[in-house]
């Protein structure tokens, strides 16, 4: 009934989806796995991709020839930048996505790929013969064979969802949860944990009165994720800000005998980033108000999510304590938030391709490695599908360093220190951050994608090309153009900058803080008609390698130097037991970690810079 | 090959006739060059040995040596390599190693040279053994080392001065993750405080080097007087030996004579300014401001009279002179030999100095010298300023502090100029590393923990 597939994703939310279409574009043969064709890309909580840190991230996705920014840009309801009065580095995409069209949008895109099939069903077990994954067992008892097979199972095993007293088995709101393949891990020596994470209720936005909250606007020139020639947004919908009040922190607290959190019901950990209504107001006792997002659903439905009122408490009180919110009055609910625990297996079992260390040619991606986000699941889920292809054609794995993306920091973290709480990503993760910019990805990350051969990608390199070309000539035009000081002191005075004195070149005018092209080219008839050719993305890109060279060549310097311990390589079969001179916290760590490099093995907890000397000289030349 | 340039004092701590500073790296010969005034060294072939005299920034003759110039490949390290053969005083050659810190050369890990010379392919397998265990065995004594050092309250401040860097980071890394929740930040004001508290500590643990190296190398100890006060004299009865007075080269800072003495394990290193005003008699003025720059760098004074021609009142006009704090004080009234009753209440009572910090002695004839040296113990033990007090006394936390208080240079001019946060975190970071590599490096770890602990954070 089956062929012999190259690759099985089991999973097809966020981190699965990029896996089965990261492999079908490297060319392998794929099958995607799934308990419900209908819930394929769910946005089983904010319907909003991207942020901080994790806007950066889907922009690497798509530079690497992942979907996640093309299928957000076709759906989105609403666009900003973020950070946008920051830095560079700090500047972050963020959209809102219609929930439905998302999933239509990827389960379409995945369709048109011929090289995935699509299987619908519960996995239940995994094939392994000789330490080797071989294929999958569905629950009505077929076989599946493959080459390799890589895991995205999110909160589905043995999921358990708590609303107050109350608790059932479920991965989703609604959906069953899935058993069997811990078990199995577990037989085969994998250490499994348990983590936690929540959602907020779902309300009826017929039922809101917003004149009582803030209006949040879309940007006015709204950007995108992808650097393909998906469209801009043309309409928008408004998100909204209210807030909780004592009175709504009263009431909640009258649940707090019967919430899962507090009277230990709940053993997994949850993100202290993400926390529950209920923990923010327990913890930070002093604080009389918190902010709460109001952000719909799509562009058809008045289902709205409460951003900021996640909660597992009783849905008597959180509905009650909802309606004590400013424009809340009315609300009617369509469901309440909830807590899911569900099985993880702590990263450090895996190596930095995200394959496992115990069973070859197993991948595992998102949630399973203890994460959380849409972002850092489908990067997973990319980087997993990139590999798993790799080792079904036996080529080298596929590794990002951490200066070359988020992406990289985000897999180097998890498999060399492991993690305590669902591991989100933050721009300051990242010592690298202002090499890892946004505007940037495609420059960083197009041409490693496109030489390891992710298909699809021609168009995209000539379009690195032309804007790395176009930076090279705005950045001579700036060096060489001379400023009168009549053309720009009105302006320079106006925002506080000292004027000129005599002509000075562009550069040195931009050099100064609070100067930026957009702004400054208004003043300056040549510079205008120049940037005129250009499109507003290389004017930035132009504009930030000019101004912040500085600080990019000392970073550029930091990453040389450390990258020459990432050249030095540990042999796979190194027996840290014979090496005396390392500690033996150092050496303990080491055997379990088995890092491929000395740079890998500096970043090991518990590996000092004497541990590294040792190895340094063990390793030899 | 590595891309940067190490320092280090090749020759074992303590006296000797000549020491030697070793540079390896890239850059060895031409920031060398920069300061080695003698042949030019960058176009000086391989192989050879050049005179000339080291000076720093301020073009301060530091000391006149021989650098020994090796080209890679054919060195140690298989590296360009520059080794200076100074004199053997460990206040010189500390001075000339902090000169390269300055210009970006790294102190060198303990053995570092040798690893280098490892993977650079110039040892063997066996040899490299030999090495590793090396390492690991001056790693555990370099540690125990510093733990002894931090016992003045070094590890407590750096400690401190961490907590507080991880304050700041935090709150610019608050602002940058977390810009769109609904926290408050701190304002630029307070951020250039906190910063400028930091800093402060950072350089007054600087500072503290040069009172480091007292303890380390020896307690400065001017002896100082009139001509043919005696001081030569003395310092030969303080030695016990017949030295040769080297006081006739002129210009340079080892115009003085250096010795150190030890008394009860205490190293002193007397500095004999004798030659200084006996040999620019002409120019009285250059020698009293010598003298004074000497008395100024110094820990103890040792102010001889001849009481033949000294009264109280001239003693108390000389002394008001030099500015000396008189805990650090210790007046000689010399040659009692020849006035065996010299009234030593009239002096005392004339200059106010405290009665047990003035002496009779004479040191033609060694009389009272032993009760000089008990003296000298004395001072050192009741010296609050040498106790105590936190003290840097290794040169890789001089290296780690100074390049940290440059990174928190930049950042008060980011601050100043409205550079936005995430440049200023990133000179932020390279001030914790650079402090993380005395203490053991500041993960981002550390600064969610602070955020999360901090601040109420998530929708």
């Amino acid at each position: 009934m089956f062929p012999e597939y190259d690759v099985i994703v089991v999973g097809a939310g966020h981190a699965g989806c990029e896996a089965a279409v990261a492999a079908a574009n490297m060319g392998s043969r794929v099958l995607l796995a799934t308990m419900n064709m209908n819930t394929i890309a769910q946005m089983s909580c904010n319907p909003a991709m991207g942020g901080v840190a994790k806007g950066q991230i889907v922009r690497e996705i798509d530079a690497l020839g992942g979907y996640s920014g093309i299928v957000t840009d076709h759906t989105m309801v609403q666009f900003r930048m973020l950070n946008k009065s920051k830095g560079p580095a700090m500047w972050s995409p963020r959209a809102q996505s219609d929930r439905m069209l998302f999933a239509a949008k990827w389960r379409k895109m995945l369709e048109e790929n011929a090289l995935i099939d699509f299987w619908q069903e519960m996995i239940s077990g995994l094939i392994v013969e000789g330490n080797v994954c071989k294929g999958v067992m569905t629950g009505i008892g077929l076989e599946i064979r493959s080459k390799s097979v890589v895991l995205t199972n999110g909160t589905f095993l043995n999921g358990l969802i708590h609303i107050g007293e109350k608790q059932f088995g479920g991965g989703r709101a609604g959906e069953r949860a899935s058993t069997g393949i811990t078990e199995q891990l577990v037989g085969l020596g994998f250490e499994a944990g348990r983590m936690k994470t929540g959602t907020p209720p779902r309300v009826d936005g017929r039922t809101l009165d917003y004149s009582k909250m803030e209006l949040q606007p879309g940007d006015e020139n709204p950007s995108k994720f992808s650097f393909s020639d998906t469209p801009q947004a043309k309409k928008q919908l408004p998100c909204h800000v209210t807030y909780t009040n004592p009175d709504v922190h009263e009431y909640l607290k009258t649940g707090f005998d019967r919430s899962p959190m507090f009277n230990g019901r709940i053993r997994g950990l949850g993100p202290r980033y993400c926390p529950s209504i209920e923990d923010k107001i327990d913890r930070f006792a002093d604080k009389d108000r918190h902010q709460l997002f109001v952000e719909p659903e799509g562009w058809d439905t008045c289902e709205i999510y409460v951003n900021g009122f996640s909660s597992s408490l009783p849905e008597d009180v959180q509905f009650n304590a909802l309606r004590k919110v400013a424009g809340f009055e009315n609300m009617k609910m369509f469901r309440p938030g909830y807590a899911i625990e569900y099985d993880f297996f702590q990263p450090t079992q895996l190596y930095n391709s995200l394959e496992t260390k115990l069973v070859k040619s197993l991948f595992f991606a998102g949630q399973i490695n203890g994460t959380t986000g849409y972002e850092e699941a489908a990067c997973q889920g990319l980087m997993a599908g990139i590999n798993a292809h790799q080792s079904v054609q036996e080529k080298e794995a596929f590794v990002l360093k951490r200066s070359d993306a988020y992406i990289g920091v985000l897999i180097d973290d998890l498999v060399n220190k492991g993690t305590k709480e669902p591991y989100r990503m933050f721009t300051s993760r990242a010592e690298y951050r202002i090499l890892l910019r946004q505007d940037n990805a495609d420059i960083r990350l197009t041409p490693i994608a496109q030489e390891l051969g992710m298909n699809h990608l021609e168009n995209r390199i000539q379009r690195v090309e032309q804007k790395l070309t176009n930076q090279e000539e705005i950045s001579k035009f700036v060096h060489n153009l001379s400023v009168k000081p009549e053309e720009v002191n009105d302006y320079l005075n106006e925002i506080g900058s000292a004027p000129l004195k005599q002509q000075v070149k562009l550069a040195s005018v931009l050099s100064r803080p609070h100067i930026n092209l957009p702004e400054i080219r208004s003043h300056i008839t040549a510079l205008d008609q120049k940037l005129n050719d250009y499109d507003e993305e290389t004017i930035l890109l132009s504009e930030v390698s000019l101004k912040y060279s500085g600080y990019i060549k000392r970073e550029q310097e930091l990453v040389e130097k450390m990258n020459r311990l990432e050249e030095v390589k540990l042999k796979d079969d190194m027996i840290y037991d014979d090496i005396q001179s390392l500690s033996s916290e150092a050496r303990e760590k080491l055997k379990q970690i088995r890092p491929k490099t000395i740079g890998q093995a500096s970043r090991i907890s518990g590996v000092s810079p004497s541990d590294i000397s040792v190895l340094l000289i063990q390793v030899g030349r | 090959m590595h891309s940067d340039t190490i320092i280090a004092i090749a020759t074992g701590p303590g006296q000797g006739a000549i020491g030697v500073i070793r540079l390896s790296g890239p850059k060895a010969i031409s920031i060398c060059d920069e300061f080695f005034f003698g042949r030019n060294l960058v176009k000086a072939e391989g192989n050879t040995v050049h005179y000339g005299k080291i000076k720093n920034e301020d073009d301060e003759i530091l000391d006149e040596c021989l650098a020994t110039l090796f080209r890679a490949p054919r060195s140690y390290t298989k590296e360009d390599i520059v080794e200076l053969s100074c004199h053997g005083s460990p206040f010189i050659l500390s001075e000339i190693v902090q000169l390269f810190i300055r210009q970006g050369v790294r102190q060198a890990q303990p053995g570092e040279f040798t690893m280098r010379a490892f993977l650079n392919g110039q040892l063997d397998l066996a040899q490299a053994e030999a090495v590793s265990d090396l390492i690991a065995s001056e790693n555990k004594a370099a540690h125990s080392i510093a733990m002894q050092q931090m016992r003045g309250g070094f590890s407590d401040q750096i400690k401190d001065l961490r907590e507080q860097l991880i304050h700041f980071a935090s709150m610019i890394e608050l602002e940058l993750d977390f810009g769109e929740e609904d926290v408050e930040f701190a304002n630029r004001n307070d951020l250039t405080e906190l910063v400028g508290k930091i800093q402060r500590l950072v350089l007054e643990l600087l500072h503290s080097f040069k009172l480091g190296n007292v303890i380390k190398n020896g307690v400065t100890t001017v002896i100082a007087g009139k001509p043919n006060a005696g001081k030569s004299t003395l310092l030969n009865a303080l030695l016990n030996e017949e030295r040769a007075i080297v006081s006739n080269i002129p210009g340079t800072t080892r115009d003085t004579i250096e010795e150190v003495l030890n008394v009860k394990g205490i190293p002193f290193r007397l500095v004999d300014t004798a030659g200084i005003r006996e040999a620019t008699d002409t120019i009285e003025a250059i020698g009293v401001t010598r003298t004074k720059e000497k008395i100024e760098q110094s820990s103890i004074v040792i102010y001889l009279i001849d009481t033949s021609n000294t009264s109280p009142n001239m003693l108390w006009q000389e002394l008001s002179e030099l500015n000396v704090h008189p805990d650090q004080l210790v007046v000689i009234l010399n040659k009692m030999d020849l006035n065996p009753y010299t009234d030593i209440a009239s002096y005392q009572k004339e200059t106010l100095i405290k009665s047990d910090h003035i002496i009779s002695a004479s040191a033609l004839n060694k009389m009272n010298v032993p009760y000089i040296k008990d003296k000298l113990y004395e001072l050192v033990l009741a010296d609050q300023s040498l106790q105590g007090q936190t003290v840097v006394s290794n040169h890789r936390h001089y290296d780690a502090l100074f390049h940290t208080n440059e990174a928190l240079d930049r950042v008060v001019i980011g601050i100043n100029d409205g550079v936005s946060s995430d440049f200023i975190a990133m000179d932020i970071r390279s001030a914790s590393h650079h402090l993380g590599e005395i203490t053991g490096d500041i993960s981002t770890d550390d600064l969610l923990e602070k955020i999360f602990s901090s601040f109420c954070i998530g929708k």
